[in-house]
């Protein structure tokens, strides 16, 4: 188990950098100037902004330069629309991220879970035909349709709920719920087809044969393998609803990550742009080595061909 | 010779038997239908619309009518001839750029299994690799990069070759999308066809002609390729709603299609800002949209349905 974590581990750390070096070439072939402003900046200062950014410097050495500043000083250098260290800005932003990503990971367990054993369990009947066609629906409908209507006719008819704004812990229930709608609606397909297969093999059938509950069949017996899939989803999902919020956080003026990036690239900001691609992809890597894990866990038939290894 | 054998098997070929289980989805032949009626409206109506780009500041925001059937945009544009026009990139974008993944992962998938050995393992590890990369931040970069080269590309066109600007702008803004999402969504196609390039080739057909003294490339293009057909047809299906779905976050976004060109996603964000007066702005986009999803996901459902030979057994 410890040989496989390491193992995975170096091979995050090779994701990370192709992440970098992927990134970090769109972002200096990207067009256009990190400090342009409305104001007429003259040649030098401009010269000067970017030798104090280390810009100046050849491509190769800047390449080098970074990672390298990251491991030796923890430093991920300057945002150059912001003025500020990028390690700052994702310290005061990501935890308003993380809360959103996880509200909205819980919600769409609570409702894609449920829902998928239960059409599992009622296979082709009206409760499984109902509760696919809304999974279908969650994930057909956009997020940026979703959350202005939630803001027009559920924020501005409760008491309490406010359209947009970040502040008291109430504001977080319509974000996470429009972010975690399409999480939840995937998560409802995969549950019902991963119980499914294990519904239909043969231990099942012995089970049902020796007379074990309705009930108890599910909660013991098919629920541990059912949820394989789901759980294999949920790993990468989270980083993605961390990271894919970009929406979200537009409609409902989260401060959190997600707009970090889009303002970025808009800006020509590439050490922002750079530092929120990495952080994500860390989250990622992590996320998704957590999931294999957990599947280790659960599934015998995974661990053994691990230890085989 | 080999006209005649395949014809006399010709009956129960795999699509043959898809069609006829597909024929018994009703759901699959209805979203086969809704998505047909779309693109006819899209592409061939639209052409008989009012001109989407139209302002008429005196007549905005008018509700439906005889003039206009859905009502006007908070610049007195048509909205029902702006829904189909917007239809038609984003109806294009899914499809071209499917088109574009499809080609790249099959030809990747397939050498990678054709191959095996250290090749494979290689092709294999990169696109591990490439798979734990944040999908949307890579196209929003990518996307910004090439709008930059498509904007150069569309002002070179109209000074040296003359081109009419309107039509070249149109053109080259949607350009970059097909590209930013078709090069970057091939990862899972090409790991489908390579698992079923490993297990084709050991087939005695592929041996068989082998024998016959066909080079390895005619083997793999003539005669592996199209065996692996089913499962990626399946596949494609299933990226294109993925695809248009992409394309309205980048234009939501302001990263993506820009006038005069629209899409579904930019009337959904234009709608969005009116939506506590004129909620039809919102509505009318946003249900086309979703119909039009909805559609192509439950068609890949039926798709797989009817081509998964093993599910077929039950």
């Amino acid at each position: 188990m410890i040989r496989f974590i390491i193992n995975r581990l170096l091979q995050g750390l090779l994701v990370l950098f192709a992440l970098y070096t992927i990134t970090f070439f769109l972002a200096k072939a990207m067009p256009g100037e990190p400090f342009t402003t409305e104001k007429n900046i003259s040649e030098e200062a401009k010269a000067y902004q970017r030798a104090l950014y280390g810009l100046d410097k050849s491509m190769l050495e800047q390449y080098v330069r970074y990672p390298i500043n990251i491991i030796t000083e923890g430093s991920f250098a300057v945002s150059t629309s912001k003025g500020r260290p990028v390690r700052d800005i994702i310290a005061q932003s990501f935890p308003n991220s993380l809360i959103l990503g996880l509200s909205a990971l819980g919600i769409a367990i609570c409702i894609g879970v449920p829902l998928g054993v239960i059409s599992a369990m009622r296979k082709n009947s009206w409760v499984d035909w109902g509760s696919m066609s809304i999974a279908m629906i969650g994930i057909c409908v956009p997020a940026f349709t979703v959350g202005p209507l939630l803001q027009i006719y559920i924020a501005a008819h409760l008491p309490g709920l406010k359209v947009a704004g970040w502040g008291s812990p109430i504001d977080i229930i319509l974000p996470a719920l429009t972010l975690g709608l399409t999480t939840a609606a995937y998560l409802a397909r995969l549950t019902r087809g991963g119980m499914l297969e294990i519904l239909s093999q043969d231990f099942i059938r012995t089970a049902r044969a020796k007379g074990v509950p309705s009930n108890e069949l599910i909660t013991r017996h098919a629920l541990r393998g059912g949820l394989l899939p789901a759980i294999a989803f949920i790993g990468p999902s989270f980083a993605a609803l961390i990271s894919g919020s970009f929406i979200v956080e537009t409609i409902f003026q989260v401060p959190g990550m997600g707009q970090h990036f889009v303002n970025a690239v808009i800006a020509r900001d590439e050490f922002l742009l750079l530092g929120v691609a990495l952080f994500f992809g860390f989250l990622i890597v992590m996320m998704n080595l957590a999931a294999d894990i957990l599947t280790g866990v659960l599934d015998p038939r995974v661990r053994l061909e691990s230890n085989q290894k | 010779m080999t006209n005649q054998i395949t014809d006399t098997e010709a009956g129960t070929s795999l699509w043959k038997d898809a069609w006829l289980r597909m024929r018994k989805n009703k759901i699959a032949l209805a979203s086969i239908m809704v998505f047909t009626v779309t693109c006819f409206f899209c592409f061939v109506i639209a052409w008989f619309c009012k001109d989407p780009n139209q302002v008429n500041l005196v007549n905005k925001f008018s509700g439906p009518g005889s003039e206009h059937w859905i009502g006007t945009d908070a610049l007195g544009r048509d909205l029902f001839s702006r829904i189909l026009y917007g239809g038609q990139v984003s109806i294009l974008v899914g499809l071209i750029a499917t088109a574009v993944s499809v080609t790249i992962g099959i030809i990747y998938g397939a050498l990678a299994g054709f191959f095996g050995g250290k090749v494979d393992a290689i092709m294999m590890r990169i696109v591990d690799t490439l798979f734990s990369i944040p999908f949307l931040m890579i196209v929003i970069v990518l996307q910004a990069v090439l709008s930059e080269w498509s904007r150069e590309t569309s002002a070179w066109i109209v000074t040296n070759l003359n081109w009419d600007k309107g039509f070249t702008d149109r053109i080259t803004n949607v350009l970059p999308l097909f590209f930013a999402l078709g090069l970057l969504g091939w990862l899972t196609l090409a790991r489908i066809v390579r698992a079923q390039v490993l297990s084709l080739k050991e087939r005695e057909f592929v041996e068989a002609a082998t024998s016959l003294g066909l080079s390895k490339l005619t083997v793999l293009f003539r005669h592996i390729i199209p065996n692996t057909l089913g499962p990626t047809v399946v596949y494609a299906t299933l990226t294109v709603p993925g695809f248009i779905m992409y394309e309205a976050t980048l234009s939501y976004l302001g990263l993506g299609v820009e006038s005069p060109n629209s899409s579904w996603g930019i009337l959904i964000k234009e709608g969005a800002n009116y939506l506590e007066t004129n909620p039809q702005l919102l509505i009318f986009p946003g249900i086309i949209f979703s119909i039009t999803l909805f559609a192509l996901n439950f068609l890949g459902d039926g798709l797989r349905d009817a081509l998964d030979v093993r599910a077929s057994k039950d």
